[in-house]
C-alpha cells in the first residue's frame, strides 16, 4: 500500500502552509520527500520552476525533536549549517549574533542545550534552520513536544519572527487551533494512503493577535476542518 | 532508608572494605590462620612500604608496558571501528573474529607470545593489547551506531559530508561509550602486562611476584597484589580524568 497518493500542493512565496491531518499519515514522508532524504518512487517536487526531486540542501528543515548536539553550545549549534558549508567557527559565529536576540536567545548563546528549557530549544533549532539559509522552510511539528502553554507563546512567537525575516514556510501539525493561527492555506489531508481531502484559505487579518482564536470567524473554520478530519 | 542517600558515593563501599580489613586482621591476629599462609592486611601495608625502594625497576617496567600496549591498543581500536563503521562488509567479517580472540585463553598465548617474540617487553606489551584491545572496539563500535537517525537525516538535509557527519556528530556521540571502554580497557592493561609477565623475563612485577612466590614469602605476594591494584585504580581515574576535561557538557549536567 503506498505511503501517500495523489498529493499535489504549492507554496507561494511568503507563505505559511499547514499540512494538518491524523498521526501518522504521512506528513512527515511528504518532508523526507521534499528535503530528499528519502527517495521518490513516484511524482515530483519542484522549486522556483526547476526539477528539485530526491535533491538535498534545497530547503531549511527542523523536526519535532530539536536535535542539537548536547556536546556544543547554544552558539556553536546555530551555526551548524554554516560550519558545514565550511565556514570557520569564527566567522560563522560573527554572522549568527545579530540574530541571537530576534529569536530571544540572547544570554543562552554559550549556554549547553541540556540547560535550556524546551522552548528555548526550540528557538536555538528555529535558528540553526534558518541559518541554512534556504527560502523554504519546512517545520515538521515543531511544537509538538512542548507544553500547552509554551507552546501557545511559541506560536506568537513565530509569527513574529517570521514576519520580520521573510521566509515560506510549510508546517506540518496536527493540531487544528495551532495550523489556523498560522497559517495562510491549510491542507487537510486523510489518513494513509494520504491523499489531499480539501484545501482551506484562512483569511484572518494579519498581524494576528492571540484573541483571535476566541473569534466567531476562527471558530467556524475550526469547526469546519474538525468535522473534515473525522 | 532515606539517611543512606545522603551520604557521599564513596562512603559506603569505603565503610564496607574496612570492615573487611578488620575481620580480615582480627583472624590472623587471632591466630585462627597461621601469618606465613595468610599475612595479616597491616602486615602486608608494612611490607610493602618497605620492598617498593627495591622493586622500583619492576613497577616501572610493568607500568611501561601497560601504558604503551593500551596507548596501541586505543589506536589499533579507533582505526579499526573506524574503518568497520564505515565499511558494513568489513564489519561483518571482523566482527565474529573479534569475539573469538578474546575467547582464546591469554594464559595459554602469553607463553606462546615469549616463544615468537622473546623475552623482552614485545610480548608482554602484545598480552596487553590482547587484553585491552577488545572492550575499547566494541564500546566505540556501539558509540558510533548510537547516533539519532533523525541526526543523520538533518545533517544530510543540510548536505553534510561523510566528514563533517563524523566529526561533528558521530564522533562525539560515541565519546561516552569510548570512555567506558577505555575504563576498562585500563584496568586490564596492568593484568594483561602481569600475566605477559609470569612467562618469563628479567623484570617487571609479574617476573618479581612469580620469584617471591617460589621462595614462599606470601607477605610479597600480597604486597605485588596491592601494588597491581594501585597501579590499576590510578590508570583508571587518569582516564576519567581525561574523560572529565574532553566532555566539558558532561560536568554542567550534574
Amino acid at each position: 500500500m503506498p505511503i501517500i497518493e495523489d498529493v499535489s500542493f504549492y507554496l507561494d512565496q511568503n507563505e505559511f502552509v499547514t499540512l494538518i491531518g491524523p498521526s501518522g499519515c504521512g506528513k512527515s514522508t511528504i518532508f523526507n520527500m521534499i528535503a530528499g532524504i528519502v527517495p521518490v518512487e513516484e511524482g515530483k517536487v519542484f522549486i522556483d520552476g526547476r526539477d528539485c526531486t530526491g535533491e538535498v540542501g534545497q530547503v531549511s528543515y527542523m523536526y519535532q525533536k530539536d536535535l542539537l548536539l548536547p556536546w556544543k553550545k547554544v552558539i556553536d549549534n546555530t551555526i551548524l549549517p554554516l560550519i558545514i558549508k565550511g565556514e570557520s567557527v569564527r566567522e560563522a559565529r560573527k554572522k549568527v549574533i545579530p540574530y541571537l536576540k530576534l529569536f530571544g536567545l540572547e544570554g543562552f548563546e554559550y549556554k549547553y542545550p541540556f540547560q535550556l528549557s524546551g522552548g528555548m530549544r526550540q528557538r536555538a533549532a528555529l535558528l540553526r534552520t534558518y541559518m541554512f539559509s534556504k527560502d523554504i522552510v519546512l517545520l515538521d511539528e515543531p511544537f509538538g513536544g512542548l507544553d500547552a502553554i509554551t507552546r501557545s507563546k511559541m506560536q506568537s512567537w513565530l509569527l513574529e519572527v517570521i514576519e520580520k525575516v521573510k521566509a515560506s514556510v510549510l508546517f506540518v501539525t496536527h493540531d487544528i487551533e495551532e495550523a489556523i493561527y498560522l497559517s495562510d492555506r491549510i491542507y487537510v489531508l486523510t489518513e494513509r494512503p494520504a491523499r489531499i481531502k480539501e484545501e482551506v484559505a484562512i483569511h484572518l487579518p494579519r498581524p494576528r493577535e492571540r484573541e483571535i482564536v476566541t473569534t466567531t470567524q476562527f471558530n467556524r473554520i475550526k469547526r469546519h476542518i474538525l468535522l473534515n478530519l473525522s | 532508608m532515606r539517611k543512606w542517600e545522603n551520604i557521599g558515593d564513596k562512603t559506603i563501599p569505603l565503610l564496607f572494605i574496612f570492615i573487611i580489613l578488620v575481620f580480615w586482621q582480627l583472624i590472623v591476629d587471632g591466630g585462627i590462620i597461621a601469618r606465613y599462609i595468610l599475612p595479616s592486611p597491616y602486615d602486608v601495608v608494612v611490607v610493602c612500604i618497605k620492598i617498593i625502594p627495591d622493586i622500583k625497576e619492576h613497577i616501572w617496567t610493568t607500568l611501561q608496558e601497560a601504558l604503551i600496549g593500551l596507548v596501541v591498543a586505543i589506536a589499533l581500536s579507533v582505526i579499526l571501528a573506524v574503518l568497520m563503521d564505515n565499511f558494513t562488509l568489513l564489519k561483518k567479517a571482523i566482527q565474529p573474529l573479534l569475539v573469538v580472540s578474546q575467547t582464546i585463553p591469554v594464559m595459554v598465548l602469553a607463553p606462546l607470545f615469549a616463544m615468537w617474540f622473546g623475552f623482552d617487553m614485545l610480548p608482554k606489551i602484545m598480552v596487553v593489547i590482547l587484553v585491552c584491545f577488545f572492550p575499547i572496539v566494541v564500546n566505540l563500535l556501539e558509540g558510533l551506531n548510537s547516533l539519532d537517525q533523525d541526526l543523520l537525516n538533518l545533517m544530510k538535509s543540510m548536505k553534510a559530508s561523510r566528514w563533517h557527519i563524523f566529526s561533528l556528530a558521530k564522533f562525539p556521540a560515541s565519546l561516552g561509550s569510548f570512555f567506558s571502554g577505555l575504563k576498562i580497557a585500563a584496568t586490564y592493561s596492568i593484568i594483561g602486562a602481569v600475566i605477559g609477565e609470569w612467562m618469563g623475563g628479567k623484570s617487571g612485577l609479574g617476573v618479581y611476584m612469580t620469584r617471591v612466590r617460589q621462595s614462599f614469602a606470601l607477605d610479597k605476594v600480597f604486597a605485588s597484589i596491592l601494588i597491581i591494584i594501585v597501579l590499576s585504580l590510578l590508570l583508571f581515574e587518569i582516564i576519567e580524568l581525561i574523560q572529565y576535561l574532553a566532555m566539558p557538557w558532561r560536568r554542567a549536567i550534574k
